[in-house]
């Protein structure tokens, strides 16, 4: 079979084309993630007659306001509400890591009798959410006095977490070379000293379950307005939400603790991501 | 493994705080609400009823048509998730596996960002993007000339459940997408080498080759979908409340357990009830994985044999 000059030049014609049209429909989709997000954060560095006037405009030096972000740090327990959240959510974090990372080498590292079953038992809360409890869970924080406390939270978040975090861990501590352990045992090193040796190893884990484990902390509403709802112990995202049913009308407000909401979770999503995706990618949760 | 003389405590020691926590955390409230569904109180004693409640969810004029309608409002929603979400996230991923690394990495961090913001930020979001007062969904329609299209999509009962749901498809599709990603670009270069020098186009490449070989991944999405919509509460109850309006419409179980377990306006919240709504969406959620583990696994595992 010949092919002709013209042939070749319409299949490559065609082959632009059709990688064309493949870009387009992904900047397409880029569009739409992104334009909610980037209209609220823009328009609340605005005054209100040009949020209505050209909410599509940039904010230039006359349309520019900062009015909204008064309001919220005057009228809102913002401060508040960022500290109870860096508390409950590294607290969580750092309490799942270390439980997490000791059950996992635990389940990982020795054959004993009940092994299978009880990582079976651990792994039933990655499929079954903790929220079908909350009967049960409010009349524990209530026996145990730790409605509106900041301890409660954590306690139930560490539960929450913890399946998740073992499941991956051991994952990963599986892949450790038998050698550098054995080597260790020969020395004269404790379990608890190989434990030590193990966990910077894991360190990519650690993204994963950052991601899997921060970001459903730090946004959940359904604890926080259940266990802790007082203004005291709010987190962001209760905060904002009553906040946010109180001030309705103040748009100028309303943009800007919405920013105010989303820009440090997207400044933790763009450290970590990248550690996040290659980590589901490298098969971690298959 | 490694074995020693003396006993080893040190597993005791590695394993207890897990499942002291976990088992006095998740485990206990959890079968404590399901044990108070077979209860009711009355002068705050605790007597034992059997499957009453059930009955009672099941005929009572109160609660029946609460909870037949959450459970239709639920599947719908799930089948909206099912359809739109899973497969808009395929093609995205499909499309992105054959980025270069760099394109890739570009896409699939914008795609992935909707899902880390919270429901609540979400939810208020889409509420001022389709507000009919700041009108920024209408004037976009009038550019492409579908203004006469626009309505007040969340406040029509008509409308109100599916809007809702493609505000989670919307926030919630970079779950699917990465899942997917990371199944494609998995398979070996040389198993598509080989269709294509037998000249199959790229469409029949991906039906053919590449689909049945991430049918394991569809299977976890699927079920992580019907997990994650039969427990959604935070996107309803942000915008449109625990009473689910208008009429009812947007009410999944997820609200109706909110509503009934901690009451509103006037009515008081309900323990038993509650723990007995809890207990059928153990139960809903409980059958979806138990179907997922013992039949599509066994099934997808004996086509791969």
């Amino acid at each position: 079979m010949k092919i002709t000059s013209t042939e070749l030049t319409s299949y490559k014609v065609r082959r632009f084309l059709a990688a064309a049209i493949l870009q387009l429909i992904l900047m397409v989709y880029v569009v739409i993630a992104l334009f909610p997000i980037f209209m609220i954060v823009m328009n609340s560095f605005k005054a209100k007659k040009y949020i209505f006037g050209s909410p599509f405009a940039l904010p230039t030096p006359t349309t520019f306001d900062l009015i909204g972000y008064e309001t919220v740090i005057e009228r809102s327990n913002f401060g508040t509400f960022f500290t109870n959240s860096l508390i409950v959510t590294l607290t969580s974090l750092a309490l799942t890591l270390l439980i997490g990372a000791m059950a996992a080498f635990a389940l990982s590292e020795y054959q004993f009798k009940g092994n299978t079953l009880l990582a079976l038992y651990l792994s039933l809360g990655i499929m079954i959410p903790i929220r079908l409890g909350t009967v049960g869970i409010l009349k524990l924080m209530v026996g145990l006095n730790l409605v509106n406390t900041l301890t409660g939270l954590i306690l139930v978040y560490i539960a929450q977490s913890l399946p998740m975090a073992i499941f991956i861990l051991s994952s990963f501590m599986r892949q450790v070379p038998k050698e550098l352990k054995d080597a260790a045992r020969i020395d004269g090193a404790s379990e608890y000293r190989i434990f030590g040796l193990v966990i910077p190893l894991v360190r990519p884990a650690i993204g994963a379950i950052g991601i899997f484990t921060m970001i459903p902390i730090w946004n959940d509403l359904w604890f926080p307005l259940i266990l802790a709802p007082s203004q005291k112990t709010a987190t962001v995202t209760l905060g904002v939400q009553q906040f946010l049913g109180q001030f309705v009308s103040d748009w100028n407000a309303v943009l800007a603790s919405l920013t105010l909401a989303v820009i440090p979770i997207l400044i933790i999503y763009l450290i970590f991501s990248k550690q996040m995706i290659r980590s589901i990618t490298a098969g971690a949760l298959k | 493994m490694y074995k020693r003389k003396s006993f080893p405590y040190y597993i005791f020691v590695f394993l207890a705080p897990a499942v002291i926590i976990y088992t006095i955390f998740m485990v206990y409230p959890l079968l404590n609400s399901l044990r108070m569904s077979f209860y009711t109180v009355t002068d705050n004693r605790e007597v034992f009823v059997g499957l009453d409640n059930y009955f009672k969810l099941f005929t009572n004029s109160n609660f029946a048509p609460r909870f037949f309608g959450a459970l239709k409002n639920n599947f719908i929603f799930f089948v909206i998730h099912m359809v739109v979400q899973n497969s808009i996230a395929l093609v995205l991923a499909a499309l992105i596996s054959n980025e270069s690394r760099r394109g890739a990495n570009f896409y699939r961090t914008i795609y992935f960002m909707p899902t880390v913001l919270s429901v609540v930020i979400i939810g208020f979001i889409w509420n001022l993007i389709l507000n009919p007062l700041w009108g920024v969904s209408k004037s976009i329609l009038e550019v492409v000339n579908l203004g006469f299209l626009f309505k007040p999509w969340l406040g029509l009962p008509e409308t109100a459940l599916p809007t809702v749901a493609l505000i989670s498809v919307w926030q919630f599709i970079g779950i699917p997408m990465i899942l997917f990603y990371a199944a494609l670009i998995a398979i070996p270069e040389e198993l598509m080498e080989a269709a294509t020098v037998d000249g199959a186009t790229a469409w029949g490449v991906f039906w053919r080759i590449k689909f049945p070989l991430i049918m394991p991944t569809v299977g976890i999405v699927s079920i992580l979908t019907f997990v994650g919509n039969f427990n959604a509460f935070d996107l309803i109850y942000t915008i449109k409340g625990a009473n689910a309006g208008p009429d009812f419409s947007t009410d999944i179980m997820g609200t109706f357990f909110y509503r009934t377990f901690f009451g509103q306006q006037l009515q008081l919240g309900d323990v038993p009830m509650g723990s007995t709504i809890a207990a059928m969406m153990f139960l809903i959620i409980l059958t979806g994985v138990l179907l997922y583990t013992f039949v599509w696994q066994r099934r997808v595992q004996n086509i791969e044999m």
